[in-house]
């Protein structure tokens, strides 16, 4: 079979299973359906992605979206007690506009798009094979150079994000007990132990024998 | 062949579809939030597809920078989830009122 056939009946494939995907994670009543219908949309644009050549991007995709931020979803969606049958009221009710919304939109944008036109040319080489290296390198040479700036924002972003979080969801809780280390290391050991003198005082042995062995018969 | 014109009417698809989830399901955040996920993947498809047409590298780090904002995003989100029902013990958008908005 012609290659450029085969990746045009992947793509297509692909496309269909995201698109459905896409449409069972706005439909289904549960949500824990949808975060794992979403996980397959995910994973379906990612194997379109390497279609597309963009390797470094869909494994990108796959680690951090499905490996992280759908995990995550999906144990808020756990933890949290979500009555379904009242999130799905409204649903019908909702529906046509929604749908209406969509399809208008849909039109508007494909007619702009302007598909006869742009269906006659092809993506063309792959730039970075025909800049001599991989995909990888080729983002990484631009994202290391010309993006350095940006690239650091994006993980001063990530850091600002991660305490904002812990930061929100942190609870004293008042029934705990916690240690003060500044507390700990005021203290002043003359405060907490006092230190007596007394004379040594012997016991009786004849005495406390007699009283405290049990094996002995009683006169 | 594969054209440009099918990666960009797939991304205007899953955009529509997210913007249908929106509309349709206001109650529940969670999913709210997913279709704001899948807004950012369709427009991510876009700018993926059309990085390969130009050969231009912007369009793939842009992809890279998008998805970083989208995970810290997802974090904060959730995080104001969680704290909102842990005060008010339910997430139905109806039911969050009293700032009058």
């Amino acid at each position: 079979m012609n290659p450029q056939t085969l990746q045009l009946i992947c793509f297509y494939a692909f496309s269909f299973v995201a698109v459905v995907a896409a449409l069972s994670v706005i439909t289904l009543k549960n949500t824990v359906h949808a975060v794992l219908a979403l996980v397959l949309t995910f994973f379906s644009a990612a194997c379109l992605w390497i279609l597309l050549d963009a390797e470094f991007l869909a494994l990108a995709l796959v680690v951090v979206y499905v490996g992280a931020v759908m995990v995550l979803f999906l144990f808020v969606v756990m933890m949290l007690d979500i009555d379904l049958e009242k999130m799905h009221e409204g649903f019908v009710k909702f529906l046509p506009v929604g749908v209406i919304v969509a399809v208008v939109m849909l039109v508007e944008m494909v007619g702009l798009i302007g598909v006869r036109t742009m269906h006659a040319q092809g993506l063309g080489a792959n730039p970075a094979t025909a800049a001599g290296v991989s995909n990888t390198a080729w983002l990484g040479q631009a994202l290391y150079t010309k993006f350095l700036l940006p690239f650091e924002v994006a993980a001063l972003i990530l850091t600002v994000g991660l305490v904002a979080a812990v930061a929100l969801t942190l609870r004293e809780r008042s029934d705990a007990r916690y240690e003060s280390a500044s507390r700990q290391v005021r203290v002043n050991p003359r405060d907490r132990v006092r230190l007596v003198k007394m004379a040594a005082v012997r016991p009786e042995p004849s005495a406390a024998t007699s009283e405290n062995t049990p094996g002995e018969p009683q006169p | 062949m594969i054209s440009l014109a099918h990666y960009i009417v797939l991304g205007a698809v899953l955009f529509c579809i997210a913007v249908a989830g929106l509309f349709i399901n206001r109650k529940n955040v969670i999913v709210l939030l997913m279709s704001i996920e899948l807004m950012l993947l369709a427009v991510n498809m876009n700018f993926v597809a059309f990085s390969r047409f130009l050969g231009d590298v912007s369009g793939q780090v842009f992809v890279f920078f998008i998805l970083t904002v989208a995970a810290a995003e997802a974090a904060v989100g959730l995080a104001i989830l969680v704290l909102l029902f842990r005060t008010r013990s339910t997430i139905n958008i109806a039911d969050i009122n009293s700032m009058k908005g």
